[in-house]
C-alpha cells in the first residue's frame, strides 16, 4: 500500500538503488564533501575514510614530547568487491592509514566507515563484533602465526572466539579452509616452523577469512616472499576475492604489484595522499612528480627514458615541511609550494592528485607531466 | 652496457672454481653450495641471482672466509683472487685482503654499523688499519669518501652517529667504508633490498657511478632479476645450490637457456598485466637434504623428461659466452622477458 503512494508522486529513479546500497547512501545524501570521491563512490562503497589523522606522540627523555602526524587529513572509498592499492615509502603513513581502518591505532579526527561500522565511535564488544567482517594479513607470516601452537589451534581461534564452535565443529571448518588456500587438511596439526614463507602466508590468510570479512586490509603480504611465491599467493588473493566478494586495501611499496592486483591506487607521501585514481590512469599518465620517481625506480633494463632519480630522504614526519609534503625532493618545485599545501583536484581519466602544478604551474595546466622539463637539474647520484 | 666475458688468463679478478660448501645441521654435514664456479674480471659487474636458499649468500660469504669454522666447511674448490687461493690462505694474510683489496657491503647498514662510534671514526679505523697515516689523515679520507657517495655536507656529518643518519644515508656510509682502501673488488650483498624503491635507485646509480670511476669489479648479490639485468654485465643464476645459468645481462633477460631462469623472468611483476593469473614457478626450493635425483630442477619444471631426472646435468657451454645446466635446453623454445 505505502509503496503504492510513494509511486506516483517520485517518479524519478531514486528510491530503487538508494535502497539496497546501504551505508555509502548515507554519506552520498548528505552535504557534498569538499573532497567527492571518484565515480564509483555512490555504488556501494565498502568503505569510506574521510579526513582521517593519526598523530603518535613519541616521548623523549629530557626533551618535550613530539607530536608524529603520521596520517593527515586522508580521504578515500573502496567499492565492494574492489581492491584499492595503497602504495608509498616506509614512514608515508601507508600501514598506519590501514591499521587505523581496523581500529588498531587510534584516529585524532575524521570519519571512517567499513561494511556499515562506524569504526571510530566502536568499542568494546560492539567493536569485537564488528571486527568479524574485517580482517587483516601482515606482512611478515613468521610472527604472525603462533609458534607454540599448531597451525590448526591458529585458525581455529576466531572460530571459537567469534562462532563459539564446538571444537570438532571448528576442525572440519579449519580443514576446510586450509584446503581453500591450497594446502593439504592434513598439515593442520602442524608446527608454523615445518612450512615456508609462502605456506605460511597461506595459512595466515586462511585465519583471515575464517569469519567470512567482508574486508581484509593486507599490510605488505607478499612483500617478504620470493618472486615465484609471491605470485602464488596474489593468485590465491584474486581468487578469494572474486569467490567470497571480498573487498580489499593492498598496502605495498612494490608498485608492480600493486598494479596488477587493484583497480584504484592511492599514492602516499608524509602521512598525505599525494593522488589516486583507476591503476590504469596513475600508472600510464602519472599526475604527481612523486608518483612519477615512484615508477621511475622500477628496474626496467629496457627503459628508454631517463631514470629519474629522487635526491635526498623522507624528511622528518615530526618536523614536514610548510606547504606540499614533497617539495624538497620535487624537480618542478615553485614558489607555492614552499607556502601552501596544494588541495586535491580532479584528473583527467580518473582520480585526483595533491600538485600546484594542476591548479598554479606556469605551463601544465592539464597536459601530461611527463611532457614537463625540470626547474631543478638533478646532481650526479 | 659493455659487455666484457673477462674469460682470458690473467685478466680475471675473482675466480671461483668448482666451490662446494656444507653446513653442520641436526642431519650432519649437509652440502648447501655444489660446485659454484664464475668469475668476475676487472671493472665488471656480476649479478648473482636467486631465491633464498640458492646459496647466493653463502657463496659470496665464502669468497672472504666469512662462515663460522665450526659451523660451515669448504670441503673442495677453490677462490683465486688474483690467482692466490684466498681457501686456504693463513688467516693473517687474509686479513689483509679483507677490506683493503675486497670489501664487502650488507644488506642492513644497521646492523653492520657499530652505533657507539661515529660514521668517521668508522671509516677511518678501516683506512688506518690497512694504510697507515695518522689518525687526522683518516679522518680527512673519511669525510672525502662520504662526499664520493653523495652524502651532503660530509665535512660535519662525519662525526654523526649511525643514529643520526637515515637508511639510505647509513648504506651510502658502509659503501664509502668498504671503498676506502680502493679495492679492486667489492662484494655487495642484497645492498639495496632493506631500502625503499627511490633510494634503492640511488644506490644502484652510486654502485654504476663508482665503477665507472674507480675501475673496481662487483659482486651483486641479489633476488630481484629486474634490479641485476639493469645494473650488471654478466648476471650468474643459482638454484638449490648450483649455478644454472649465465650470460650477459641483456641476453639473459631476452632469452634465458634455463627454465628456472624463464620461470623467473615470467614472474617478474610486469606492469601491465592486471587482471590474468600471474605465471608462477609450482613447488618450492627443495631442501638441501632432499635434492631431487638428476637435474634438481626436475620436479618444478614444466619440460622435464626421462634424460633429466637419469643422470644431473652438467652446467655447459650453450653459446659463445653463456652457459646453463639443462640438458635439452636446444629442444626449448624458452621466450624471456616479455
Amino acid at each position: 500500500m505505502s509503496i503504492k503512494k510513494v509511486g506516483p508522486s517520485e517518479p524519478g529513479p531514486e528510491p530503487g538503488p538508494v535502497a539496497d546500497s546501504g551505508p555509502a547512501s548515507k554519506a552520498e545524501s548528505g552535504p557534498a564533501s569538499k573532497a567527492e570521491p571518484g565515480p564509483t563512490a555512490g555504488t556501494g562503497s565498502l568503505v569510506d575514510v574521510r579526513d582521517v589523522s593519526v598523530v603518535f606522540r613519541k616521548r623523549r627523555t629530557l626533551a618535550a614530547a613530539r607530536q608524529v602526524r603520521a596520517v593527515n587529513d586522508v580521504t578515500f572509498h573502496i567499492a565492494e568487491g574492489e581492491t584499492f592499492g595503497l602504495v608509498g615509502e616506509s614512514g608515508s603513513g601507508k600501514s598506519t592509514t590501514g591499521r587505523a581502518l581496523l581500529k588498531l591505532v587510534p584516529t585524532v579526527s575524521g570519519s571512517i566507515k567499513v561494511a556499515g561500522h562506524d569504526v571510530t565511535a566502536l568499542h568494546g564488544g560492539a567493536l569485537r563484533r564488528a571486527r568479524r567482517s574485517m580482517q587483516m594479513v601482515f606482512q611478515d607470516p613468521y610472527s604472525s602465526l603462533d609458534p607454540s601452537a599448531t597451525v590448526a589451534a591458529s585458525i581455529a581461534e576466531p572460530l571459537i572466539v567469534h562462532e563459539r564452535l564446538s571444537a570438532r565443529a571448528a576442525r572440519t571448518r579449519v580443514h576446510e579452509l586450509i584446503e581453500m588456500v591450497g594446502l593439504r587438511a592434513s598439515y593442520a596439526d602442524r608446527y608454523p616452523y615445518e612450512f615456508s614463507g609462502g605456506q605460511r602466508q597461506r595459512l595466515a590468510i586462511a585465519r583471515a577469512i575464517a569469519l567470512n570479512p567482508r574486508f581484509v586490509v593486507c599490510d605488505e603480504a607478499v612483500s617478504a616472499l620470493d618472486v615465484s611465491t609471491q605470485n602464488q599467493v596474489i593468485n590465491l588473493l584474486e581468487r578469494l576475492r572474486s569467490e567470497f566478494k571480498l573487498t580489499y586495501l593492498f598496502i605495498a611499496h612494490d608498485l608492480a604489484i600493486v598494479r596488477h592486483i587493484s583497480h584504484r591506487v592511492g599514492v602516499m607521501y608524509l602521512g598525505r595522499i599525494v593522488e589516486t585514481g583507476p591503476a590504469e590512469r596513475v600508472y600510464s599518465a602519472p599526475a604527481h612528480p612523486y608518483t612519477q620517481a615512484l615508477l621511475s625506480a622500477i628496474p626496467d633494463p629496457r627503459r628508454e627514458s631517463e631514470r629519474i632519480v629522487l635526491e635526498g630522504d623522507l624528511p622528518d614526519p615530526a618536523k614536514p615541511p610548510v606547504g606540499c609534503p614533497f617539495q624538497t625532493r620535487c624537480r618542478f618545485v615553485m614558489d607555492v609550494c614552499r607556502q601552501q599545501v596544494p588541495e586535491h583536484t580532479a584528473v583527467e581519466g580518473g582520480g585526483e592528485v595533491a600538485c600546484h602544478l594542476q591548479t598554479s604551474g606556469p605551463t601544465l595546466a592539464g597536459s601530461p607531466l611527463n611532457d614537463l622539463a625540470p626547474t631543478r637539474v638533478a646532481a650526479a647520484p | 652496457m659493455t659487455v666484457t666475458s673477462a674469460k682470458k688468463d690473467g685478466d680475471t679478478l675473482l675466480q671461483i672454481e668448482d666451490l662446494h660448501v656444507d653446513f653442520l645441521t641436526d642431519r650432519g654435514w649437509t652440502n648447501v653450495v655444489a660446485g659454484v664456479s664464475f668469475d668476475v674480471g676487472p671493472g665488471e659487474i656480476v649479478g648473482l641471482v636467486g631465491e633464498s636458499g640458492s646459496g647466493k649468500s653463502v657463496t659470496s660469504l665464502s669468497v672472504l672466509r666469512l662462515l663460522p669454522d665450526a659451523y660451515a666447511r669448504t670441503p673442495s674448490g677453490r677462490v683465486l683472487y688474483q690467482g692466490r687461493d684466498l681457501i686456504g690462505m693463513p688467516a693473517r694474510a687474509l686479513r689483509d685482503i679483507r677490506g683493503n683489496e675486497i670489501s664487502m657491503i650488507f644488506q642492513e647498514p644497521m646492523t653492520s654499523l657499530n652505533p657507539a662510534f661515529t660514521i668517521g671514526d668508522q671509516i677511518a679505523e678501516v683506512y688506518r688499519r690497512h694504510k697507515g697515516g695518522s689518525r687526522r689523515a683518516a679522518f680527512a679520507r673519511a669525510a672525502e669518501m662520504l662526499d664520493l657517495v653523495g652524502i651532503p655536507d660530509a665535512g660535519s656529518r662525519v662525526k654523526d652517529y649511525p643514529h643520526e643518519f637515515s637508511g639510505g644515508m647509513r648504506q651510502r656510509a658502509m659503501i664509502a667504508m668498504a671503498l676506502a682502501c680502493e679495492p679492486k673488488l667489492l662484494i655487495a650483498d642484497e645492498p639495496a633490498t632493506a631500502l625503499d624503491v627511490t633510494v634503492q635507485a640511488q644506490i644502484v646509480a652510486l654502485l654504476s657511478r663508482l665503477r665507472d670511476e674507480t675501475g673496481c669489479g662487483i659482486l651483486f648479490i641479489t633476488h630481484d632479476l629486474g634490479l641485476v639485468v639493469e645494473l650488471a654485465d654478466r648476471v650468474v643464476v643459482m638454484y638449490a645450490g648450483e649455478v644454472v645459468e649465465t650470460a650477459a645481462a641483456l641476453d639473459l633477460y631476452n632469452a634465458p637457456k634455463h627454465p628456472y631462469t624463464a620461470g623467473l623472468l615470467s614472474a617478474m611483476p610486469h606492469l601491465g598485466v592486471r587482471g590474468k593469473e600471474l605465471p608462477t614457478i609450482p613447488g618450492r626450493t627443495p631442501e638441501p637434504w632432499r635434492m631431487p635425483e638428476g637435474c634438481r630442477f626436475s620436479p618444478r619444471c614444466g619440460y622435464t623428461s626421462d634424460e633429466c631426472v637419469a643422470a644431473p646435468p652438467a652446467l655447459r657451454i650453450v653459446e659463445a659466452g653463456r652457459s646453463a645446466r639443462c640438458c635439452r635446453t636446444e629442444q626449448l623454445r624458452l621466450v624471456g622477458s616479455p
